[in-house]
């Protein structure tokens, strides 16, 4: 792989100094070229301006989710190629997303997640328990990444002792199925197989003794009088298992990376844990983890750009959350910033689905960790590990206290 | 005097939910994630900050407020 020189022309978003400083690169762009392009894995074009990336959010109609990928393995070779099974309705456009949306929101909306919130804070309490006395912890691996994968694992109906398993594919499958796409292929059957198992199973239980949870739904669910196809069963369970997995692991990891790195941000939500609303959002807008992309699926000129059929465009919501036209100050963090118009979950039609449950996740996880963890640091600055692509957050995260 | 109401524009509003977060007693969400107004919309005196607070961090740009 060659450096990048040309971030306007030739833009690379594996680069490491992307992964771990892709602000300034932004800041640096904004000025020059606010849709950068390359065609490193295809072509694909990154807009790093807030309105820019609303704009093609809310305009399904020229940039189709049929690959949210933001790098297709073998896409320069194969335009056809798609990274991910069909996993509604995060793949889908409408007709089709209206429904498959629809059918899921209530499960994720507000009164719901507060009937998981006790089950989160046992979560995060039962993870601080195993590493209070140590004095230590890697921040990430013994705390963070834990935190959504099992309070997900319950919601679904899934059991909790597979938990490995599942965070294997989220990584294989959306961190290193990025650039090795045989590899993730294998993760892909194996979870295929493994949900059409369980949606068999739940299926086999007869009606009205079936447990209250999403496998559940999904497979009771009609649409125009038809249940669902297995397809889209397994499809909707692979995007609710990993779309929340590495996300808000990621959101959670940086909030203490943060607190860790700057302790006067720390002390001031210790002393006023009334700031924890303005900070979960400032969390989110600063270190927003996820990036995502649409296809373009006719030519257009798009803001004097020649898109062309079967390019990429990267949704870049993070770049547009650090856009001094939509920001005060947009590169620093302001703890108790009041007004943030943030879209770390996305804007229109696809906003994230678990935002109420990642919202949720995250504050408890940050009160916990508080409430319980005395004053805590980076033990090794120079030991963490960033991982970036569709996902940014900190992997590797050694603290002490 | 002036009153102060606000107003959700459901075909704009994607659930986003910071309104209902940040003014809990000027909007509510439905089953749907749809926000709506509570009542008839009036912002009680001493709620003002709230109302402007919630227009400011709506990322659909689904709330207004009017003065009538
Ligand atoms: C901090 C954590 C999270 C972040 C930053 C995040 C971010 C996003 C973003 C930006 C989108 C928009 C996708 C697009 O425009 O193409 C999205 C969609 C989605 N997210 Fe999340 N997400 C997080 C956690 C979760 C969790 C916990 C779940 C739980 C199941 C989840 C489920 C979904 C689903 C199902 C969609 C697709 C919605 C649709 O297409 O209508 N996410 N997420
Ligand atoms: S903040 Fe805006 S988009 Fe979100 S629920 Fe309220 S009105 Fe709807």
């Amino acid at each position: 792989m060659s450096t990048t020189t040309d971030w306007a022309a030739d833009f690379d978003i594996l680069d490491p100094r992307y992964i771990l400083d892709p602000a300034s690169i932004w800041s640096q762009l904004r000025g020059v070229c606010p849709v950068a392009q390359t065609t490193r894995y295809g072509r694909t074009w990154m807009p790093v301006e807030y309105e820019v990336i609303a704009k093609i959010a809310h305009d399904v109609e020229h940039f189709s989710s049929r690959d949210i990928a933001v790098i297709t393995p073998n896409r320069e070779l194969d335009p056809t190629a798609t990274i991910m099974l069909e996993a509604p309705p995060i793949t889908s456009d409408p007709p089709v997303h209206t429904w498959a949306r629809r059918l899921l929101l209530p499960a994720f909306g507000p009164s719901a997640i507060d009937a998981v919130t006790p089950v989160t804070r046992d979560v995060a309490n039962g993870l601080i328990d195993g590493v209070i006395e140590r004095g230590e912890a890697d921040a990430a691996s013994d705390y963070a990444q834990h935190v959504p994968v099992r309070v997900i694992a319950q919601m679904l109906g899934v059991p909790l002792d597979d938990e490995e398993t599942f965070t294997r594919w989220a990584v294989v499958i959306l961190q290193e199925g990025l650039t090795n796409i045989n590899h993730a292929i294998g993760s892909v059957m194996e979870l295929i197989t493994y949900f059409g198992e369980r949606a068999a199973e739940r299926r086999a239980v007869p009606p009205g003794e079936r447990p209250a949870d999403l496998l559940t739904l999904l497979v009771e669910a009609e649409v125009d009088g038809e249940p669902l196809t297995d397809r889209h069963v397994i499809g909707s369970c692979f995007l609710l298992l990993l779309a929340g997995i590495d996300t808000t692991w990621s959101a959670i990891g940086s909030s203490l990376w943060h607190l860790a790195a700057n302790p006067e941000d720390q002390a001031r939500l210790r002393a006023e844990p009334e700031l924890m609303t303005t900070a979960v959002e400032e969390f989110l807008r600063f270190y927003s983890p996820v990036t995502m992309a649409r296809y373009v699926p006719e030519d257009i000129d798009f803001e004097g750009c020649p898109m062309r059929k079967g390019d990429k465009v990267l949704m870049t919501f993070p770049a547009g959350n650090r856009d001094p036209k939509m920001f005060e100050d947009a590169d620093k963090f302001v703890i108790d910033r009041a007004r943030n118009r943030h879209f770390a979950f996305g804007s229109g039609i696809h906003r994230c689905l678990g935002s109420n449950l990642a919202r949720m996740e995250l504050r408890v996880a940050l009160e916990e960790w508080l409430r319980r963890v005395p004053t805590f640091e980076l033990a090794d600055p120079d030991a963490v590990v960033w991982t970036g692509g569709q996902v940014r957050g900190p992997r590797r995260l050694p603290v002490r206290w | 005097m002036a009153v102060m109401r606000v107003h959700v524009d459901q075909e704009k509003c994607q659930g986003h939910n910071r309104c209902v977060v940040l003014a809990p007693s000027l909007f509510h969400v439905d089953d749907l994630g749809t926000a709506w107004v509570i009542g008839d919309g009036r912002v009680p005196p001493g709620q003002e900050a709230d109302a402007r607070l919630a227009v400011d961090n709506c990322p659909e740009y689904a709330i207004t407020i009017t003065d009538d």
